[in-house]
């Protein structure tokens, strides 16, 4: 019994060192602690638990392991008839049930930390779309989508993937460290699931409600995750980065993006040759539609119908442009005016119009968006 | 494919001169009301379905071998995952175990038959119509339901995220709960009605006892689950808003319904291995199994706990602090019970006179396997920690490391087990334990590393992923395919058994030390056995 249980006593030695080594956490095998107040307290109770378990195991196995080795046939032992003890089985229904207790009280007051989400600094929603994220920043009349920037190529083995496939997006979500942000997360179709593992929790997008939580991020730096919750089939392709940034430099990153929305707005009232439209057009579709129609156009009928030859596409241009702004009731066409500006939109549809083969040779302005965008929904 | 070979039948009517022998050709299996024919057929179906459903889980694994796509494109993926799920709950555990129910039940209680045999005919031959027509989705236009065995809304409630062939995934789990219910209320009516004189509820052995439980626990949540497709169907076609927050109704109610459909599910799967170790490890102790009563009110205990604990899949669905504090400390005490069962087994074996038989290998790998997966389940419980875990390769090790050396190595070990009373031969045992290293090396394999990937951030249901997941899947995808190839050998190693090439002849007690009804009869179990009931002392 004594060797065994300086083996045991080595063993545990052997997975607390192995478990603390700081490239282990680099490959990729630990819970990452993260940086936030919480997600530091998390990872501390995710190792209790896992310590306590890791001890439960190496006892138990123990025991029955020596049973394994000494009580065996082959060694001429002699089955006892021993049925019951009834000291024992208190003994251990109460032991683990004082074990239990241990457990719930750290747990119990991490989970009160987590949901207190008063004081905050900033207010941050988080929208779930199929298949991307839309960041509002409630008192800075900031809001933009967040799209997967991973190159098909590399999807599709064409490409070498970069050292962040599927984990960079179009436009990162800027937040200040060392500020306390309340998130707020909705969706506008499906449940998705916001989590990014260094800010320690992770929490369902649900259409029709909202659900809160909160970080104070303590390092500069960035930090990816994904969606976590199965929502259709691009599921696997809503990363999420969030780019914490010292409270200055976020400052100025929100005092920056205001002044390039107030730009963008300008454009809108320009007139636009075809072929900017179209260039545009085709770097706005691969970024927003392609994940459905295709970067061929061809679709995935019948859930996502074609565009190449479509009589959407080659017919009416207000009723194209009325789909697109509105999208179709009952089925995953989602309408597009509130995700994209109106050069967006104009130049879509002027590349759907005449992108595969298409042809129609028509486009459609900005301002022609706008105006059908003002008017009552068909 | 035959459990009883024909070859038998002179023997039979040798013992017993007014027996009547199986029918001949295609019509015994269709119009069979003997409860070993219809436990043949469950048997069959399952193994069957869990071929079907692991080859999925192969595509599945090589689609993942490395990072980018591969085989398979993202909506096919959902849809191998989503079948891969439901086909192995529904068609290859639950009917494994109702099968072995079926072939068990009467022998070990001293009984002639089940005490329902039409309705028996009638609950399996349900079953391979369901199977068939949600297979039949993946050729359907859209493919196949592709939004997981969960089914969430409002992913699975409406037309537009969600394919036409959904509707037939709900008229197939229907057909299911209707099967799992008669077969319950059959192994509820044979225990309490068919038992020989002498044997008291408590003298029953400890097989029949969780499955008598389980049936209870079938009754009462296979309704809820059709409740809940039922719900899915009218919201896609009916106009109803259930789980429609635009039309007044709450996605997440279909969550709190399936969870408690599917909390008592996940014991429903778990309760007969409990029954079938408790059987096993005494035999190969050679001692009586430790704690029989402490086993009855351990099993009745998890049953009751199994369903005030649902909501623990739903931690992160943003429900009220104080339910979360509830749902956490009520998962937390399933520990307890289920840590009596894993300390009476290992004291059944201390002191014991062990021997390393094949069913005895794969019992004694469920206990440390399912054990392993009962702790990272406590891990789960622990909520501010399942913010995290949850649904990551985390939680996909844990369940299967629960499922899959937990209820398949049972069901497994069971088969090797009765499967020299079942036929009347003797399996080889090299090939069996062949089989066991192999199936414990490779599950170990695929299941362990799974942890790392979920704890480092791997989301499951992703049909691709980031680089730094690309070498820990290599590993998982080959142990996978070392796996799926070490239950061709079990196939094989069945139909060698029943065919009786392994040539050697059971004996009626089999097993040196096995204690039980069906012990006592000879091996093969003649046709019809227990027709005047044994007395029991």
């Amino acid at each position: 019994m004594h060797a065994l249980r300086n083996i045991f006593s080595a063993l545990i030695g052997l997975l607390a060192a192995v478990m603390s080594w700081p490239a282990v956490a680099e490959y990729g095998l630990n819970l990452t602690s993260g940086v936030t107040p919480i997600s530091q307290e998390v990872h501390h109770l995710h190792m209790i638990i896992f310590y306590i378990c890791v001890a439960i195991g190496v006892l138990v196995f123990g025991i029955m392991f020596y049973a394994l080795l000494k009580h065996r046939k082959s060694r001429n032992h002699k089955a006892a008839d021993f049925h019951e003890n009834t000291t024992l089985e208190i003994f251990w229904t109460v032991i683990p049930l004082l074990i239990l207790v241990g457990m719930a009280f750290p747990a119990t007051r991490v989970l009160l930390d987590m949901a207190d989400t008063k004081d905050s600094d900033l207010t941050i929603q988080v929208t779930g779309y199929q298949w991307k994220w839309k960041y509002d920043y409630l008192a800075e009349d900031i809001s933009f989508f967040s799209n997967l920037s991973t190159p098909a190529d590399e999807i599709n083995n064409i490409a070498e993937k970069n050292p962040h496939y599927l984990r960079e997006v179009d436009k990162p979500l800027v937040v200040p460290t060392g500020r306390k942000i309340r998130f707020l997360f909705t969706s506008d179709d499906v449940i998705h699931a916001w989590w990014v593992p260094d800010l320690g929790f992770k929490r369902d997008t649900i259409p029709g409600f909202i659900n809160e939580n909160w970080a104070t991020i303590e390092k500069p730096g960035i930090y990816r995750g994904q969606c976590a919750e199965l929502c259709g089939i691009h599921h696997g392709f809503m990363p999420i980065v969030v780019d914490a940034r010292s409270p200055e430099d976020y400052d100025k990153w929100v005092q920056d993006t205001k002044a390039s929305i107030l730009a963008e707005r300008e454009l809108a009232s320009k007139v636009w040759t075809k072929d900017e439209l179209f260039a545009k057009g085709e770097e706005v579709y691969k970024r927003t539609c392609a994940a459905c129609h295709q970067a061929s156009g061809e679709g995935m009928p019948p859930m996502f119908p074609a565009l190449k030859g479509s009589k959407v596409a080659t017919g009416d241009i207000n009723h194209h442009m009325d789909i697109v702004l509105h999208g179709i009731n009952g089925t995953a066409m989602q309408g597009f005016a509130a995700q994209l500006n109106e050069t967006e939109i104009a130049a879509v549809i002027t590349y759907e119009r005449n992108a595969w083969g298409n042809n129609v040779g028509d486009m459609v302005q900005p301002l022609d968006v706008k105006k059908r965008k003002d008017a009552p929904a068909p | 494919m035959s459990a009883i070979p024909d070859t038998h039948s002179h023997d039979l009517h040798a013992d017993e001169h007014h027996d009547h022998g199986p029918a001949k050709g295609i019509t015994r299996w269709i119009f069979t009301t003997n409860h070993k024919d219809i436990g043949t057929l469950y048997l069959w179906f399952s193994f069957i379905m869990f071929l079907f459903a692991g080859s999925l889980a192969m595509i599945i694994r090589a689609e993942l071998f490395q990072p980018g796509q591969q085989l398979v494109d993202p909506n096919f993926f959902n849809q191998l995952t989503t079948m891969h799920g439901l086909i192995m709950v529904f068609g290859a555990v639950m009917p494994a175990f109702v099968g072995l129910a079926n072939w068990l039940i009467p022998m070990m209680i001293g009984a002639p038959d089940m005490a329902l045999p039409r309705m028996n005919n009638w609950s399996f031959w349900i079953l391979p119509f369901a199977f068939g027509m949600l297979i039949s989705t993946f050729f359907m236009e859209g493919g196949a339901p592709n939004f997981g065995w969960t089914a969430y809304a409002p992913l699975s409630s409406s037309t537009a995220f969600s394919p036409n062939s959904t509707d037939f995934f709900i008229f197939s789990v229907h057909m299911m709960g209707i099967s799992s219910v008669m077969g319950a209320i059959n192994v509820i009516v044979t225990i309490f009605n068919l038992r020989a004189p002498g044997m008291t509820l408590l003298k029953m052995p400890i097989f029949v006892w969780s499955w008598l439980i389980t049936a209870f626990l079938l009754i009462a949540v296979m309704p809820v689950l059709a409740g809940a497709v039922t719900m899915l169907l009218t919201d896609r076609h009916f106009g109803t808003s259930f789980f429609h927050a635009a039309g007044g109704g709450d996605p997440v109610l279909y969550q709190h319904i399936f969870w408690f459909f599917g909390h008592p599910e996940v014991y429903i799967m778990i309760l007969p291995a409990f029954g079938i170790i408790s059987e096993i490890v005494p035999t190969f102790a050679r001692k009586p199994l430790f704690g029989r009563t402490s086993m009855i009110y351990a099993l009745s205990a998890i049953a009751f706990l199994s369903f005030i604990v649902w909501a623990h899949h739903m931690f992160t669905t943003g429900i009220p602090v104080t339910a979360t504090l509830f749902f956490m400390y009520a998962t937390m005490l399933i520990a307890v019970p289920t840590g009596v069962k894993v300390f009476n087994w290992i004291s059944t074996l201390w002191r014991g006179c062990i021997t390393f038989e094949t069913p005895m290998l794969f019992a004694l790998a469920f206990i440390v396997l399912f054990t392993i997966g009962g702790l990272s389940g406590l891990m789960l419980a622990i909520v501010p920690a399942d913010f995290q875990y949850h649904d990551t390769y985390f939680v996909v090790a844990h369940f299967h490391y629960v499922l899959v050396p937990g209820a398949i190595f049972s069901i497994i070990a069971a088969a090797y087990y009765w499967l020299p009373k079942w036929t009347g031969h003797m399996y080889s045992e090299t090939l069996g334990k062949i089989h066991f290293w192999l199936s414990a090396i490779a599950v170990n394999l695929v299941f362990f590393p799974m942890h790392f990937i979920g704890l480092a951030g791997m989301p499951r249901r992703i049909p691709d992923y980031a680089l730094q997941f690309a070498d820990f899947n290599k590993i998982i995808s080959i142990g996978g395919f070392l796996f799926g190839a070490a239950q061709i050998l079990f196939l094989y190693i069945v139909i060698h058994t029943i065919r009786g090439k392994s040539g050697k002849r059971a004996t009626g007690p089999v097993w040196e030390c096995a204690h039980g009804l069906e012990w006592t009869l000879p091996s093969p179990a003649p046709y019809h056995s227990f027709t005047t009931p044994p007395v029991v002392k």
